[in-house]
């Protein structure tokens, strides 16, 4: 039983990793893509045309990918989690059918005519198909992070003769860490995108340091960049404020935080002894952990003695580094792109933009194992144990269906960044 | 008082009709790949381009309403079939990035593309033949059984050619359409001696379809189903050759039909013999949530996806499948 819930949680952690790679990058893709397709309206300039063109080809390529793999996810609900809908099936059910209805459909119909429809319907529909695809792509992160908040820090719900139903769907759906996880989520999309096009752009200039389309286009990322990852510090912090008050095992396993106290130290590195409830070859700050946590250096911090239940340490721990990590590294090359090429585009800057390509994966993917992994043991907080979600599917069964999900995700990924390096390499002439 | 779990019924099988309708058009061509030159491949996919991504979606929203409407059969149903879904699953993931692939890779890159998409929508359609095949005798075990869903498997994929092949004949022309004319005649045999062999066979899998079936008079007014079924297919086979449009819009016929005699079949069942929709069906305040919103959004989606049709209309060509 014990290796089959790891078994069903691996399979599952493998599929949800590789599924979210993709509408991370299509979600703030979406919006770039609107404006670059408007600048083209509204200037008739070639280069903005071969600038959408190309995007809207990685976007499309990107957005396959997405429905490709959410279809397993879809599928998968039910055959990893059988307790997962048996139990909170009146809540969460909704909640995904409703992402299918108001967004799935609409992206997926007006990619259509974006892609194959540029002669075929007027310029403004053509511009409003685009803003619609970007309008569904946003809706379905709305309903997917409502659902996933409502997991984390459930509100709004009901036990009626021992069936959990929704109260007030209102409640359900804006509780308390939906707001903060959407911005957090939107945020970090943007973010992706445009360290994606970036970097590409860099790539390109790399081959063809004349390529005008290219040169527009690194500029642009970079841009976006450098405003929205100063953003995401601050709604990240926002959001470790929300996530003290309502998940505080969470904030005391991502911060490693052994012991109840005021004017907790911050841990900045060290390896986490779960054993001996310990930090090992710990660099601390005195007093640094309850300021940030909770903004007064004498703040008390519950640690994680005060709990019954809370996550294992060392992942938590380390996924929050590695994303804070890469993000501080995402907002000195932002800003130091953005000083440089106003005047010039030295080549070391490109490479440096070219290798930050997927960076963005990086700390999304980091970020998502800190509120995952964080939430453990529970499934849906106070209300569902993972364990008891599992189901009845044998180990064989799941060995050999993992075989194949490996091999599939790892070839497909492979051919997805290769073809992305060789279409930008090519440029939009 | 409105009977919620037949709402949902209504509303789930039509989900899953139209995903089976509509990809199942582009699995179709897509299995029909090889029998094609290189030219006539790139407009056959160019033929369903615009359409597959929000064909797809059916199959998501299929599965949602089934999640969300009948939670206790979602969790039987696709624990029950969680190999063959597997299989489905990356048959769908293949065929999906293959044609995206294809379209950006030359040289013996996309003939491997061509391959991949081929082979992802064969071993996509043999599975859901096979899902199909197990769950209309309730997941029985036994080599009867198992044969039994081999055979519809082999059903469904002849379905899905006659699909692609007349969906063909209806979006190209000149020697491609020519082609596709004789597939569909190919489809169409293939598709009698599939129906024949599970109408044949259900009775005999299954005791609750044969009473079903087999209780006179009422045997004589379902009779109505096998009778039409027979006249929509001749009119398929004189259509062919002599109209665009007839011959697609008679495989479609031929969906519902037989559909509508599975549906018969199974109702009211969700899982035969074993968990009714009443059985399975969701709390009614998560019912009640959806409908409101189903009521509202669908209109909306067969709106816009008639508008996608609409604006693609017409024969493909060939050249630049993006200007």
């Amino acid at each position: 039983m014990e290796e089959a819930v790891l078994l069903a949680r691996a399979q599952f952690g493998l599929n949800i990793a590789f599924h979210i790679l993709f509408p991370t990058i299509t979600i703030g893709l979406a919006w770039l893509l609107v404006v670059f397709r408007i600048r083209y309206e509204r200037t008739r300039d070639p280069a903005w045309l071969g600038t959408y063109k190309l995007w809207v080809k990685v976007f499309a390529l990107t957005f396959a990918m997405g429905v490709v793999t959410g279809i397993v996810m879809s599928f998968q609900f039910g055959t990893n989690w059988p307790g997962y809908m048996n139990k909170v099936g009146n809540v969460a059910g909704p909640l995904l059918a409703y992402e299918v209805l108001t967004a799935f459909f609409l992206e997926a119909t007006f990619l259509g005519v974006m892609l194959f429809g540029m002669n075929k319907v007027s310029g403004r529909m053509h511009v409003a198909s685009a803003i619609i695809v970007a309008f569904g792509t946003t809706v379905s992160a709305f309903w997917i992070l409502a659902l996933n908040s409502w997991m984390q820090t459930p509100t709004g719900h009901v036990f009626e003769n021992g069936v959990l139903i929704a109260g007030s769907w209102l409640e359900v759906i804006f509780n308390p860490s939906f707001p903060y996880r959407l911005t957090h989520m939107l945020l970090a999309s943007g973010i992706t995108a445009s360290f994606v096009v970036a970097g590409l752009s860099a790539w390109r200039l790399l081959k063809a340091p004349s390529d005008p389309s290219a040169a527009k286009t690194l500029r642009f990322g970079v841009h976006i960049a450098a405003v929205l990852v100063p953003l995401q510090v601050i709604v990240g912090d926002l959001h470790g404020l929300n996530t003290l008050k309502h998940q505080p095992a969470k904030v005391a396993a991502l911060e490693a935080i052994w012991k109840t106290e005021r004017g907790a130290a911050l841990t900045l590195f060290g390896f986490p002894n779960e054993k001996e409830k310990r930090t090992d070859y710990a660099i601390m700050i005195p007093k640094a952990g309850s300021l940030i946590l909770a903004h007064d250096a004498d703040a008390e911090i519950k640690g994680l003695d005060a709990f019954k239940d809370h996550p294992p340490v060392a992942p938590v721990f380390w996924s929050f580094r590695i994303m804070v990590g890469m993000g501080v590294l995402m907002l000195v090359l932002a800003w130091t792109g953005t000083l440089i090429l106003r005047k010039r585009t030295p080549r070391w800057l490109l490479w440096a933009f070219a290798g930050f390509t997927f960076s963005g994966w990086v700390a999304t993917l980091a970020g998502w194992m800190v509120t995952e992994i964080g939430r453990q043991p529970w499934l849906v907080t106070g209300i569902l144990r993972t364990a008891d979600a599992a189901g009845d599917v044998s180990g064989a069964e799941l060995g050999a269906s993992m075989t194949g999900y490996v091999l599939t995700y790892g070839a497909l990924l492979l051919s997805y960044m290769v073809v992305l390096t060789h279409l930008s390499g090519k440029g939009s002439q | 008082m409105i009977d919620l779990p037949i709402i949902f019924t209504v509303l789930m099988g039509a989900a899953i009709l139209a995903y089976v309708v509509l990809d199942g058009y582009d699995l179709g061509v897509g299995m029909l790949m090889p029998a094609a030159s290189r030219d006539e491949q790139n407009r056959m996919v160019a033929s369903i381009g615009p359409f597959w991504d929000a064909n797809e979606t059916w199959l998501v929203l299929g599965i949602g309403l089934l999640l969300v409407a009948f939670p206790a059969a979602h969790g039987e149903i696709l624990g029950a079939l969680y190999l063959p879904v597997a299989a489905m699953l990356v048959g769908l993931m293949l065929r999906g990035v293959a044609f995206e692939l294809r379209i950006k890779a030359e040289g013996w890159h996309r003939e491997l593309w061509n391959w991949l998409f081929w082979a992802g929508s064969t071993l996509a359609s043999l599975a859901q033949g096979f899902m199909l095949g197990r769950y209309i005798t309730g997941f029985a075990p036994g080599i009867g059984y198992w044969l039994f869903a081999l055979v519809v498997a082999g059903g469904l994929c002849g379905g899905y050619v006659l699909l692609g092949a007349t969906w063909l004949v209806h979006r190209t022309d000149g020697p491609l359409q020519t082609k596709a004319i004789a597939w569909a005649k190919w489809g169409l045999l293939w598709v009698a001696l599939g129906v024949a062999l599970v109408s044949l066979g259900t009775p005999l899998v299954s005791e609750t379809v044969r009473e079903k079936w087999f209780d006179f008079p009422r045997t004589l007014a379902l009779m109505v189903l096998p009778l039409s079924t027979l006249m929509v297919w001749i009119w398929i086979w004189i259509s062919l050759g002599r109209s665009d449009w007839k011959p697609f819009a008679g495989a479609v016929a031929i969906y519902v039909l037989a559909f509508l005699g599975l549906a018969y079949s199974l109702f009211p069942f969700v899982i035969i013999d074993r968990m009714t929709i009443w059985d399975a069906a969701a709390h009614p305040s998560a019912l009640v949530f959806m409908l409101v919103g189903t009521t509202i959004v669908l209109p909306f989606i067969i709106g816009y996806t008639f508008y996608a049709y609409r604006v693609f209309r017409g024969k493909v060509t060939g050249g630049d499948p993006y200007s």
